[in-house]
């Protein structure tokens, strides 16, 4: 089978971030997020501190930044739509002198507010990260069941971490099976097949749901999943 | 004796009109292990889904019982019944569903009720019966298909089921998991009953089959008997693999 080993984002190390309670992990990340979100984005230096700490509890964790930074593309859109801001907001303009002599004339207050999003954006991407990269997917779900996180959330989420793989997979077959017919994925001409082939695997994800709900029901499923044997 | 699994009269047609089962009897008596054989669209997994209750004439239109061991399949019945039946499904993909190995093999006793070191020994036994009790830390989505498919009979053990039904389970193993898949059934000590379209499989495994054909059961004899009846092979569409022949099997080497 085709599926990926090991979680994308987790980094194997045995160091004191990795082995701390996973639930203290998340209530670190959520009350960091929570301070860095919260603070007024003109207090520039306080955002180095910011950066300092994570940087700090990286290296703690042993993970190298050449991990961590490839992973943080998907924070790119939000970039994008931060530095548009500049360029669609209102109020005094300032002039920005270019590197090819010309100067480019923006919003002040919308620079701030790019400048403001972009920062909080990445230090949260990079929390976010720091605890993917220290926590397996299992014990974050334990963390959060401990912290009476609603269990049905839990619970798909857990499907879903357990499913990603073999859900991808079949998309690669299918994938596969069109270029071996002559598909390009790639070409626009072809685009209306790779939408049929969505539709397709959503179907086939839906009925796989619907048969590991009866397996479920097979070995006695109530509604609750049991507290996990560990 | 009460028969394990106790059949009669069943009779379903789902909620769309289609008749899958016209009045089907079947008797498992403990300790038997009997293959269940016929062609694509005969109404095996429509039959099995009835053994423990996921379909029965409440969810469509259906005639006849089903009893396990003396219990009659009904929804007041139906956690005792889904221990004691223990299906074992095509795709262990469907089966396996928790994070881990151990997590996994754990959920069936866990939703009985079992808890602490009670639970942690059921589920360890269930692995060492699979030869799988090294991997109870992995992930199942990184075993083999073969080591997957162990796994998926471990789950269904852990609950100490009185009969293992197994849904084509040397379907997609490669000869040498096929090989030691039989090993495994062959040293369990539970009554088996075999979903499969692998008739060489069959006549290793079971000394007894039973043919279901368009929704009915048209042979229940010696697997042996079944196999070697041309007649009855061509009327249901069953047919052995090239270069096969069950009569060059020396008899001594056939099941029980």
């Amino acid at each position: 089978m085709g599926a990926g080993h090991g979680h994308r984002l987790h980094f194997h190390g045995h160091s004191v971030v990795h082995r701390a309670p996973a639930h203290l992990k998340i209530l670190g990340l959520l009350g960091f997020a929570l301070v860095v979100v919260a603070t007024p984005r003109e207090w520039y230096p306080v955002f180095g501190g910011y950066l300092l700490v994570l940087l700090g509890v990286l290296a703690l964790a042993r993970v190298p930044l050449g991990y961590v930074l490839p992973r943080m593309v998907i924070e790119v859109p939000f970039l994008l739509f931060a530095a548009l801001i500049p360029f669609v907001a209102e109020g005094p303009r300032v002039a920005l002198s270019m590197p090819g002599g010309w100067e480019l004339t923006v919003s002040e207050s919308g620079l701030v507010a790019a400048w403001g999003l972009a920062v909080k954006g990445t230090l949260g991407v990079l929390a976010s990260l720091t605890l993917a990269a220290t926590t397996e997917p299992a014990d974050v779900l334990q963390g959060l069941q401990r912290l009476r996180f609603p269990d049905l959330l839990v619970q798909i989420m857990s499907f879903m971490i357990r499913y990603l793989d073999v859900v991808t997979a079949d998309l690669g077959r299918m994938i596969t099976a069109m270029r071996s017919r002559g598909v390009d994925p790639r070409s626009p001409r072809h685009w209306p097949a790779l939408a049929r082939t969505l539709g397709a695997l959503f179907v086939r994800s839906y009925e796989r749901g619907e048969r590991v709900h009866l397996a479920m029901l097979s070995r006695g499923y109530d509604g609750r999943l049991p507290e996990q044997a560990r | 004796m009460t028969p394990v699994l106790d059949v009669r009269g069943l009779a379903f047609a789902y909620p769309d009109g289609h008749q899958a089962l016209f009045g089907v009897d079947l008797h498992v008596h403990a300790g038997e292990r009997v293959a269940l054989l016929g062609p694509n669209g005969a109404g095996k997994t429509t039959l099995v889904l009835h053994l423990n209750g996921i379909l029965s004439g409440e969810t469509g239109h259906g005639e006849g019982s089903v009893t396990v061991s003396g219990l009659p399949v009904t929804k007041k019945n139906l956690l005792e019944i889904r221990r004691r039946v223990g299906i074992v499904f095509q795709d262990p993909d469907d089966q396996l569903f928790m994070g881990s190995v151990r997590a996994d093999v754990a959920f069936g006793p866990a939703n009985l009720g079992l808890r602490g070191p009670e639970l942690d020994q059921r589920v360890m036994a269930a692995l060492e019966q699979v030869g799988m009790a090294d991997d109870a830390d992995r992930p199942p989505h990184h075993l083999s298909f073969g080591q997957r498919r162990r796994v998926a009979i471990a789950t269904v053990l852990a609950m100490e089921p009185e009969i293992l039904v197994l849904d084509e389970p040397s379907s997609n193993l490669d000869p040498a998991s096929r090989r030691e898949l039989a090993d495994i059934l062959r040293s369990l000590d539970i009554t088996v009953l075999m979903v499969t379209h692998d008739l060489p499989y069959a006549l290793e495994l079971c000394p007894r089959s039973v043919v279901l054909s368009q929704g009915r059961v048209v042979a229940d004899a010696a697997t042996y008997d079944v196999l070697t009846d041309e007649a009855l092979m061509r009327a249901h569409r069953l047919e052995l693999p090239w270069g096969f022949d069950p009569r060059s099997i020396p008899v001594d080497s056939l099941p029980g």
